[in-house]
């Protein structure tokens, strides 16, 4: 009972986890990106597409990163190269995803494919309780493992993530240090993007290997408020992304269990953990713990006099 | 002697104003060169040039003989031209090794921590600074932090430093200290473009002096060719500073009594720790300290934009701690904002708007609900002559004016309802000497009506000849009082350390 609530947990939790890793990327340069649902929207068709027109999970997976590493990389030059602002770049994002992947995924609906398999580490998956859940998995769950050292090995050990946080922090002393702002934002931003659609392909690939319309269901803006959650760290966003992937695994549980509780009511929880957890951090936040990049939302002018 | 770094007719304007008109100077290889000006004589503009930070519309730059182009920071580092910016580029939340290393070149992805470490080490030892490479930059002090930038250009062996305004923010030791390390680093062959108003450093430290005013370089003289006087003619065109007659006859009337205040910071540390002083009606009290050693949270707690933990706040006899009674007390309490251009003003707004965000709701500038535009306008002509503020055309936003006149458009507003009690916090920072001056002369006639002030400043000279009576302030304590009259700048120095304790007065 406990291995399998568990599994379902990091299963639900794999999605937000990629989302809530390309969004950590977005904005320690200082770039906010509400387009996280639309990406995850338009990484989930064109994984599913892909998959489906090639046969290969591995195109599907590629197609859904190069789809959303070009739709970030519209948000990146409104904000970035235009300066234009954070907030309406991002909500158009999300709403552009909405509807593209509507219009365009509806020769894809009832069509089924292959989706991923689990792959048992020897060895491993054989510890109990906890064995099965972490590792006997699909391909793209371990990636997600790998990829949340890989940022934080790229923040906190490389010069180049040295170079994003200043520029989350404090972008005209990166820029005196003769570092290119926008280049730097640029990838943050098209490759954060790139993960996000990972996570929106995590749904269509192997959660439910089919396309539904809407299918990241708010999933998007549950990673938005995880980063703030996860304090703009990757090992935090793991314990965030699965915290509510327990939620969601639970409420499913109880509803299989055939409680009396209103399913709406049961499908209701992770979002409302979403208010909840925005509420806790915010209250931290203002006690001063604030790991916010401190240039985060603020557009970078060299020659603005300020 | 070579020239390293020649400039010839440098222009630059911003929309509606011409920052540089016509500049052009040149510096030579080992020498200290001073760029002396009144704030908006363009001095920061210029070296904002120089660093590639900004591109001119006009006029030529030569290392060494060669045209260069800077199109970024990047091209001006490659040619050996650093600077230390009067706001530091530092990122506050990283450590003081992380800040360096990004300021060094060709440091590959993968980087060895310890050796990196080591290296800078090495620097640091060379010129026996004391700073903790792991340290978050924080939580050092501001000359500390200082020298982290410097260690940032010698690492990358810049040829060319630029200091803006470096002792601004130094106790006199630490400015001898940096002085002595300037001189070193002339000694093997760098050259040094000094940014100051203080005179008394010009003097001493400057091989040459180029003056600018009004965007156009007037003159280059070398030591042994200017003194003060002249240095002051040349950037003002006035021949002497005046000196205000002290205002000696203050009552023994206590407006304002804080009895052992404490405030604490975001971070929960007392920024005040039992703090104690008292204000006589009509005298301008300085208050001396190393900046960050809770002058802000005085004046926060003081003009109500903090709340103090522990102690008590009396105005004659009326307990205004935290109560809503100071609120109404607040009216009379004007507050001159350490930082003018992000707390004093609304930027964006016209200097009209500004000059009336005190008194908006009285009756004088408004029809019903409606705007009294022509009221509000008239109020603006009779402070922009009473208080000679140089603005643009008319709806100008304030941010376009030069540091002098936004501070007179905020002195102009703050005096404007005749307050018994002025908080100034570092009212002359950044300044030129005749905008500094006119500051002065209000504060000054301000006392003779009976206007008590608070005047926190980093300049010694300023507090030594503006107040009536010196606190000195050293972590959030009150280390003891000075009569201006008796002391020296090396017991007041020594005091902001917070090693001697002065004469309780």
């Amino acid at each position: 009972m406990l291995e399998i609530l568990l599994d379902a947990t990091v299963r639900a939790g794999t999605p937000i986890l990629f989302a809530t890793l390309g969004a950590i990327l977005n904005e320690r340069s200082g770039i906010i990106n509400l387009g996280i649902e639309g990406l995850m929207l338009i990484g989930a068709l064109a994984g599913f597409s892909g998959t489906y027109l090639s046969g290969s999970l591995l195109v599907g997976i590629l197609f859904a990163f190069a789809a959303t590493f070009v739709a970030g990389s519209i948000h990146a030059l409104i904000t970035v190269q235009l300066r234009g602002n954070q907030i309406v770049s991002g909500l158009a994002l999300t709403m552009f995803g909405v509807g593209i992947t509507a219009l365009f995924g509806k020769g894809m609906v009832g069509l089924t494919i292959d989706g991923f398999t689990r792959i048992a580490i020897p060895g491993l998956s054989s510890i109990p309780v906890i064995g099965k859940a972490l590792f006997n998995q699909d391909i793209l769950i371990y990636f997600s493992f790998l990829l949340v050292f890989l940022i934080w090995f790229f923040l906190y050990r490389t010069r180049s993530g040295m170079g994003l946080r200043t520029i989350g922090e404090n972008p005209a002393a990166a820029d005196t240090c003769g570092l290119s702002v926008s280049k730097y934002r640029f990838f943050a931003v098209t490759v954060g993007s790139g993960f996000v659609g990972i996570g929106g392909a995590y749904l269509s690939l192997a959660i439910t290997p089919m396309w539904i319309e809407n299918m990241s269901a708010g999933r998007g803006w549950i990673a938005v408020a995880l980063v703030i959650f996860a304090g703009w760290s990757s090992p935090r966003a793991l314990l965030g992304a699965y915290l509510f992937g327990g939620i969601t695994a639970m409420q499913l549980r109880f509803q299989a269990m055939g409680t009396t509780i209103s399913a709406h009511i049961l499908q209701m929880l992770p979002y409302f953990f979403t208010i909840l957890v925005l509420v806790i951090s915010t209250l931290r936040l203002q006690k001063g713990a604030s790991q916010q990049p401190e240039a985060l939302g603020l557009p970078y002018d060299r020659e603005d006099r300020k | 002697m070579s020239d390293l770094l020649t400039i010839q007719n440098i222009r630059k304007t911003f929309p509606g104003v011409v920052a540089l008109d016509d500049v052009s100077f040149s510096v030579k290889r080992g020498e200290i060169h001073t760029l002396l000006g009144e704030n908006g004589a363009g001095k920061s503009t210029l070296m904002n040039v120089l660093t590639g930070l900004y591109h001119p519309d006009k006029g030529r730059i030569s290392i060494a003989g060669e045209q260069v182009h800077f199109t970024s920071p990047r091209d001006s580092l490659a040619r050996g031209i650093g600077m230390v910016h009067q706001h530091f580029m530092l990122v506050p939340a990283h450590s003081v090794f992380e800040n360096i290393l990004l300021a060094l070149d060709q440091v590959p992805n993968l980087f060895n921590r310890k050796t990196y470490k080591a290296k800078i080490q090495t620097l640091i030892n060379e010129f026996s600074l004391d700073l903790n490479l792991d340290a978050p930059v924080w939580k050092l002090s501001i000359g500390a932090q200082q020298w982290i930038e410097l260690i940032k250009l010698l690492m990358r062996d810049c040829q060319l430093l630029i200091l803006d305004e470096p002792t601004a923010v130094l106790t006199p030791q630490e400015a001898d200290r940096l002085f002595s390390v300037l001189r070193r680093l002339k000694d093997r062959g760098k050259s040094i473009i000094f940014i100051s108003h203080k005179m008394r450093e010009v003097m001493d430290i400057s091989d040459r002096v180029t003056i600018l005013k009004k965007g156009r370089s007037i003159d280059t003289l070398s030591r042994g060719h200017f003194d003060e006087s002249l240095l002051a003619s040349l950037m003002i065109g006035r021949d002497k500073i005046p000196q205000w007659q002290k205002n000696l006859q203050m009552s023994d009337e206590i407006v304002l009594d804080i009895q052992n205040l404490s405030v604490r910071n975001d971070r929960g540390l007392a920024d005040l720790d039992s703090f104690s002083l008292q204000l006589k009606k009509g005298e301008i009290l300085g208050i001396a300290g190393v900046a960050g050693n809770g002058q802000k949270a005085l004046a926060e707690v003081l003009t109500g934009l903090k709340n103090a933990s522990q102690g008590r706040i009396m105005a004659r006899n009326e307990d205004i701690t935290n109560s809503n009674a100071r609120y109404s007390y607040i009216a009379g309490i004007a507050h001159i904002p350490e930082d003018r251009k992000t707390i004093g003003i609304a930027p964006d707004m016209s200097v009209d708007e500004n000059l009336i965000m005190k008194s908006f709701k009285s009756g004088s500038f408004r029809n019903w609900i409606f705007q009294n535009k022509k009221a509000i306008r008239r109020n603006a002509e009779e402070k922009i002559e009473q208080f000679a503020i140089k603005t643009g055309p008319d709806g100008t936003p304030v941010r376009y004016l030069s540091g002098g006149n936004i501070q007179k458009v905020i002195i102009a507003r703050e005096l404007s309802e005749h307050p018994s009690v002025l908080v100034a916090l570092y009212p002359t920072r950044g300044l030129d000497i005749g905008s500094a001056e006119y500051v002065h002369k209000v504060i000054a006639d301000g006392a003779d009506r009976g206007m008590s002030t608070i005047l926190i400043a980093e300049d010694l000279d300023e507090l030594l000849k503006l107040s009536d009576r010196i606190a000195v302030m050293f972590r959030g304590k009150l280390i003891g009082y000075v009569d201006p009259r008796q002391t020296t700048r090396e017991e007041i120095g020594l005091m902001m350390s917070g090693e001697v304790s002065g004469a309780v007065a």
